[in-house]
C-alpha cells in the first residue's frame, strides 16, 4: 500500500546505510546461531559431559563450566531463550503500548488524562521490588512469565512515543476528512493513522525487543529469571557465583556477556540507522 | 443573543447564538472564548463569506458546523432541524448533506495512498450496496462537474497532482454525496494565483446549480468576487454583516473600515498617513467584557457605553452592525 | 547600477537529478530602487533571493555572477560571503518571526549578532533606539523574550535587526505573508521608510502578492519557472505589460470591485512545468496563447522601452 516511490526510496537508503547493515548483520548472525546451534550439539545444557573447568578445545568449543557442562551448549540454548524473551516480551510490550498510545492520542481529553495517569503509575512502580515479592510467592517461574512481566513494565515507553505521534497525525486534515466521511474512530486509527506510522512502529518494536533482552539478562543475572531452562544471563549468574573471574575461566562469562552486548548494541545501532532512512532530515546528503 | 421573536423563514443553515469556549491555563481555570454568540444564516443557493483574520474564530465556526468540534452553547439548525448535537447515525446522515473542504490540499490526503482512495471511502461508508458500473458513472459525472479529466487524475498519488487538481478532487468527493451545503475553509489561499480563479469560478458555478457555500477567508477581494452576503468577524464576534456590496462600499463598523482601508489593491494606493500600529499586550484569554474592538478603535465612544458588548442592529435592510456609535447615530 | 546580476544559473541537487531552478537570469537594480519579485510557486524567486546571500547545498552555482556597488559579490564562496553578509547584503527571511532564539532576551541577541560582525553594541545603541522609534517599538523590547511579542512586532524587530549596519542590498522574503492586513500595511510602509532614510540602499521584495507590490515597489520583476519574464516600473507592469504571462497573471487577480456575476475572471489553464527536465526554450510556451515555433528558442531578456525588459518574441503583441 505504500507509495512505490517511497518504498524504493527507503530501500535505496537502506542499502547504503552502514549502521543498518552492520546492525542487522550481527543480529542475524546470532539468530542463525540460536536456530542452528542446538542442532550442532548432542548435549543438553545441564548435562555433565566432561571434566570441569576445561578451556576451549576442539571437542568443547567454548570449554566447560565448573560442573563439567558444555559452555557452547549452554550458550546456544541460552541464545534461544534470549530471543524468545525479546520477541514475546518486546512484542507484547509494543502491542500494549500501541493500544494505549493510539487510544490516548486519538481520543484526547479525559481518556488521555486517565491513560496518562496509568502510564505514569506503571513507570513509577519499582518493577524490581515487585518482582522480588512475586518471586517469593511463585516458586516456579517460566520463560513466558518473565516475558509477560517485562512487557507489563516496559509498555509505557512505547505508549508515550505512539501517543505523541498519533497526536500529531490526528490534527492532519486527512483525519478530519475521514471523520467527515462518516468513518468510525477505530477505522480511522487503523486505516489512516497506523499506516502512516509504520516506520515508527517498527522502530518502537526494535527498541522494545532490545530492551526486553537486556532486562531479561539483568533479571537472570541477579537470579530472578526463570527457574528452569538456560539463558545468557543465567550463565553469567552462574559464572560469577562460582568465581569464574577469579579462576580465570574467561570462556564461561565472556561469550554470554559479549553476545548480549553485541545483540542489544546492534539492535540500537539498527534503530539509529533506520531512523536515518525514514527521516530524511537526519541523512547526510 | 438569539433572534427569537422575529418571524423569519427557515434558511438552509442558521447559527443561533453559537459560542465556543475553551478551558485554558493550569487546571483549566481560565476560559478562552474563541467564538462569542455568533448568529447568521445561509439561504438556498447562496454564497456567504465569513471574513476574519487570525484569531477571529472563523475556522472554529466552520468546524462546529461540520461537527469536528463541539458547540459550547447556542444552536445550529439545518433546514429547520436542530443539529447542534449529533451522534452516530444522525451525524452520518448529516454528512450526506453537509461537507467541507480545507485549506491545505496536500494535508487533506493521506500521503501513502492514492488520491482517489477518498472516493472509495465514500463508497464504503455511504453507498455500500451500489454496483460498480453505477459507481463509476457517478465518479465520472462528478469529475466532469468539477472540470477534471478522469484519465489524467485517477490512479495517481497526491504528490503527482497539483494543488488545484487536489482541491477540485475534494469538491468532486463532496458532490458524490447529496451535498446541499459546503464549508470552504480558505480553500484557495494555498493555490497559485493562476489556479485560484479556476476553483473560485467552479464554486460560483456550483452555486448556480443549487449548492450553498460558506466561504471562509481572510482575503477581502475573494469574498467580494464570489459572495452575496458577507459576515465580518473580529475576535469571535460578528461586528458587521450584510449584502456584500453594502458592507464593502459602505462599511459601518470601525474594524470593517480599517480592513477596507488596509487591504492592498491593484490600481489604488494606500492612503498616506501616519503608520498606524498597534502593539497588543500579551493575549488575554478572557474576552473583555465590553466591545471586543475597544482597545484598537479610533472612534471609541465614551468608556461607559463601549464597556458593554454591543449587539447586532439592523441599520439598513439586511445590513447589521454591532457598534454603539452607529446605533447611537441611528437613534 | 547598485546590483548587477549576470547570467545567474542555480540548480538544486536532488536524488533524481538536478532541478533547474534558475536559468540564465540577468537584470540590474539601481541605487535606492525597491524591486518586487513576483511569480507563482516554482518560479525561482526564493532561490534567487537566497542565492544572493546564502547559496548553500543542495543549491549549486552553475554559472553567472553578481556585482554589488561595482564590486564582485562572491556568492559561490560561503566563506568569503561572510564579510558581506549583514554589512553589504542582508535578508529578512521568511518566517522571520520564528528566527529569534526563544531562550534569549532580544537585546542580548542583538548584542551577540553585532559582536560577531565586530561592531560594538554600545556605540550603536542610540541609533538602534532611533530605529525602534521609527517602527513604533518601545525600548523595553530589548529586555523582553521573543514570546512576549506579537507576530507583527517580531517582524518589525527583525527588520530593524537586518538593517542595523545599513546594507546596500536588503532582501525581504515574503515578510508580509503571515501577517494580518493592518500589520501588512504597517510593515510594508516601514520598508519604504527604511529605504527613504537610507537604512538600506536597494530592496528586493519577494512575494506572491502583487497588490502589495503595487503599493510599495518602484519596479516589479515577474518570473516564471526559473526564467525572467518581464521587468518594468510598477504601473507599467500592472496596466501595460507586454509579456503574455504577465498580462494573464494580472487579469486573474480578483479585486474589490470585481464580482463573478458581472465579469468572470479567467485563470491560466495548465500548470508550471517540472524543472527536473525543463522544456526547451521559453518555459511558458505550453500555456501561452501566443506561442509559435520560434518559442522553442529561448527569447532574450531585452529592453523594449526605457527600463522595460521583456523576454518574449511577441512582446507587445
Amino acid at each position: 500500500m505504500a507509495q512505490p516511490r517511497k518504498q524504493n526510496e527507503a530501500l535505496y537508503f537502506m542499502r547504503r546505510n552502514a549502521k543498518l547493515q552492520i546492525g542487522v548483520a550481527i543480529v542475524f548472525l546470532f539468530i542463525i546461531l540460536a536456530l542452528v546451534g542446538p542442532l550442532l550439539t548432542k548435549y543438553q545444557p545441564r548435562d555433565y559431559v566432561a571434566p570441569s573447568a576445561q578451556p576451549p578445545s576442539s571437542e568443547f568449543w567454548f570449554g566447560t563450566t565448573s560442573f563439567g557442562e558444555d559452555v557452547f551448549t549452554q550458550f546456544v540454548y541460552g541464545l534461544r531463550s534470549t530471543f524468545l524473551v525479546g520477541i514475546v516480551g518486546g512484542g507484547l510490550g509494543t502491542l500494549i503500548g500501541i493500544l494505549i498510545g493510539f487510544t490516548a492520542g486519538y481520543r484526547g481529553g479525559i481518556v488521555d488524562e486517565v491513560l496518562n495517569m496509568l502510564t505514569n503509575i506503571v513507570l513509577v512502580v519499582p518493577s524490581l521490588v515487585v518482582l522480588l515479592i512475586v518471586a517469593a510467592y511463585l516458586e516456579v517461574r517460566g520463560l513466558v512469565f518473565e516475558s509477560v512481566y517485562i512487557a507489563l513494565f516496559s509498555w509505557p515507553w512505547a505508549a508515550r512515543a505512539i501517543r505523541a505521534q498519533t497526536f500529531s497525525l490526528r490534527s492532519r486534515d486527512f483525519v478530519d476528512l475521514g471523520r467527515l466521511s462518516g468513518m468510525k474512530p477505530l477505522k480511522i486509527i487503523f486505516t489512516e493513522i497506523a499506516p502512516n506510522m509504520m516506520s515508527y512502529l517498527l522502530l518502537t518494536f526494535i527498541l522494545q525487543f532490545g530492551g526486553a533482552i537486556l532486562t531479561a539478562a539483568t533479571l537472570d543475572f541477579i537470579g530472578l529469571g526463570p527457574t528452569e531452562g538456560m539463558s545468557l544471563g543465567l550463565m553469567m549468574n552462574n559464572a560469577t557465583t562460582y568465581s569464574a573471574i577469579m579462576l580465570h575461566m574467561w570462556w564461561w562469562f565472556i561469550p554470554p556477556g559479549l553476545a548480549i552486548t553485541a545483540i542489544v548494541g546492534s539492535l540500537y545501532i539498527t534503530n539509529v540507522g533506520l531512523d536515518e532512512v525514514f527521516n530524511p532530515k537526519l541523512r547526510e546528503m | 443573543m438569539s433572534r427569537a421573536g422575529r418571524q423569519v423563514p427557515e434558511e438552509m443553515l442558521t447559527l443561533d447564538g453559537v459560542s465556543k469556549v475553551y478551558r485554558v491555563g493550569t487546571f483549566g481555570g481560565k476560559s478562552l472564548v474563541a467564538v462569542n454568540d455568533v448568529s447568521f444564516d445561509v439561504g438556498d443557493s447562496e454564497v456567504v463569506s465569513l471574513i476574519g483574520e487570525s484569531g477571529s474564530g472563523k475556522t472554529t465556526i466552520g468546524k462546529m458546523i461540520l461537527h469536528l468540534t463541539s458547540i459550547s452553547s447556542g444552536a445550529i439548525r439545518f433546514n429547520g432541524v436542530d443539529v447542534s448535537r449529533l451522534n452516530g447515525r444522525a451525524r452520518k446522515e448529516y454528512y450526506r448533506h453537509v461537507q467541507g473542504v480545507f485549506q491545505d490540499p496536500f494535508s487533506s490526503y493521506n500521503p501513502i495512498f492514492k488520491a482517489d482512495r477518498i472516493f472509495r471511502t465514500i463508497r464504503e461508508e455511504f453507498f455500500p450496496k451500489i454496483d460498480s458500473h453505477e459507481w463509476n458513472e457517478k465518479i465520472d459525472s462528478s469529475m466532469r462537474a468539477v472540470g477534471l479529466n478522469p484519465d489524467e487524475v485517477l490512479n495517481k498519488f497526491p504528490h503527482q497532482l497539483s494543488g488545484g487538481q487536489l482541491q477540485r478532487f475534494l469538491i468532486a468527493r463532496a458532490l458524490l454525496l447529496d451535498v446541499q451545503f459546503l464549508v470552504a475553509d480558505e480553500i484557495i489561499s494555498m493555490l497559485d494565483a493562476s489556479t485560484r480563479v479556476g476553483v473560485l469560478n467552479l464554486l460560483a458555478e456550483l452555486k448556480s446549480r443549487g449548492l450553498s457555500i460558506l466561504f471562509i477567508t481572510h482575503d477581502l477581494s475573494l469574498g467580494y468576487y464570489i459572495s452575496e452576503k458577507s459576515v465580518i468577524l473580529y475576535r469571535g464576534c460578528v461586528v458587521e454583516m450584510g449584502p456584500t456590496e453594502q458592507v464593502y462600499h459602505h462599511p459601518l463598523h470601525p474594524y470593517t473600515k480599517m480592513l477596507m482601508a488596509c487591504v492592498p489593491r491593484l490600481g489604488m494606493k494606500w492612503e498616506c498617513g501616519e503608520i498606524e500600529v498597534t502593539n497588543p499586550k500579551v493575549k488575554q484569554p478572557d474576552l473583555p467584557s465590553g466591545c471586543a474592538y475597544y482597545d484598537r478603535c479610533p472612534v471609541a465612544g465614551n468608556k461607559r457605553d463601549c464597556s458593554t458588548s454591543p449587539s447586532l442592529v439592523e441599520v439598513e435592510p439586511g445590513h447589521f452592525v454591532a457598534c454603539w456609535r452607529q446605533t447611537k447615530q441611528e437613534s | 547600477m547598485s546590483l548587477q546580476v549576470k547570467d545567474l544559473t542555480v540548480y538544486y541537487q536532488t536524488l533524481r537529478g538536478e532541478v533547474h531552478a534558475l536559468e540564465s537570469t540577468t537584470f540590474g537594480i539601481a541605487d535606492g530602487e525597491i524591486m518586487g519579485m513576483a511569480g507563482e510557486s516554482g518560479c525561482g524567486k526564493t532561490t534567487l533571493g537566497q542565492s544572493l546571500i546564502f547559496l548553500h547545498p543542495p543549491m549549486k552555482l552553475i554559472k553567472g555572477g553578481v556585482t554589488l556597488d561595482n564590486k564582485e559579490l562572491p556568492i559561490g564562496d560561503m566563506e568569503r560571503m561572510n564579510n558581506f553578509r549583514f554589512k553589504k547584503v542582508s535578508i529578512i527571511p521568511q518566517y522571520a518571526m520564528n528566527a529569534m532564539n526563544p531562550t534569549r532576551k532580544i537585546g542580548k541577541m542583538v548584542a551577540d549578532l553585532l559582536k560577531s560582525r565586530n561592531v560594538d553594541f554600545k556605540s550603536l545603541l542610540p541609533e538602534l533606539k532611533r530605529r525602534l522609534d521609527l517602527v513604533k517599538l518601545s525600548y523595553d523590547v530589548l529586555n523582553m523574550y521573543p514570546i512576549e511579542l506579537s507576530g507583527g512586532m517580531k517582524q518589525r524587530m527583525v527588520m530593524v535587526l537586518s538593517t542595523m549596519l545599513n546594507p546596500s542590498l536588503l532582501i525581504a522574503d515574503e515578510i508580509t505573508s503571515a501577517l494580518d492586513v493592518s500589520s501588512q500595511k504597517a510593515v510594508s510602509e516601514m520598508l519604504v521608510q527604511f529605504r527613504d532614510r537610507g537604512y538600506c540602499k536597494s530592496v528586493i521584495v519577494i512575494t506572491h502578492d502583487i497588490s502589495v507590490l503595487y503599493q510599495i515597489a518602484d519596479t516589479i520583476l515577474i518570473m516564471y519557472a526559473g526564467q525572467l519574464a518581464e521587468k518594468a516600473p510598477t504601473d507599467v507592469i500592472v496596466h501595460s505589460s507586454q509579456h503574455p504571462y504577465t498580462k494573464m497573471l494580472i487579469s486573474t487577480l480578483p479585486e474589490v470591485g470585481v464580482r463573478y456575476v458581472e465579469k468572470q475572471l479567467a485563470g491560466i489553464p495548465g500548470g508550471p512545468p517540472l524543472l527536473l527536465k525543463p522544456p526547451v526554450g521559453c518555459r511558458f510556451r505550453e500555456r501561452c496563447p501566443l506561442a509559435f515555433e520560434k518559442c522553442l528558442e529561448k527569447p532574450p531578456f531585452v529592453e523594449t522601452e526605457k527600463d522595460h525588459f521583456v523576454a518574449c518574441w511577441k512582446a507587445g503583441a
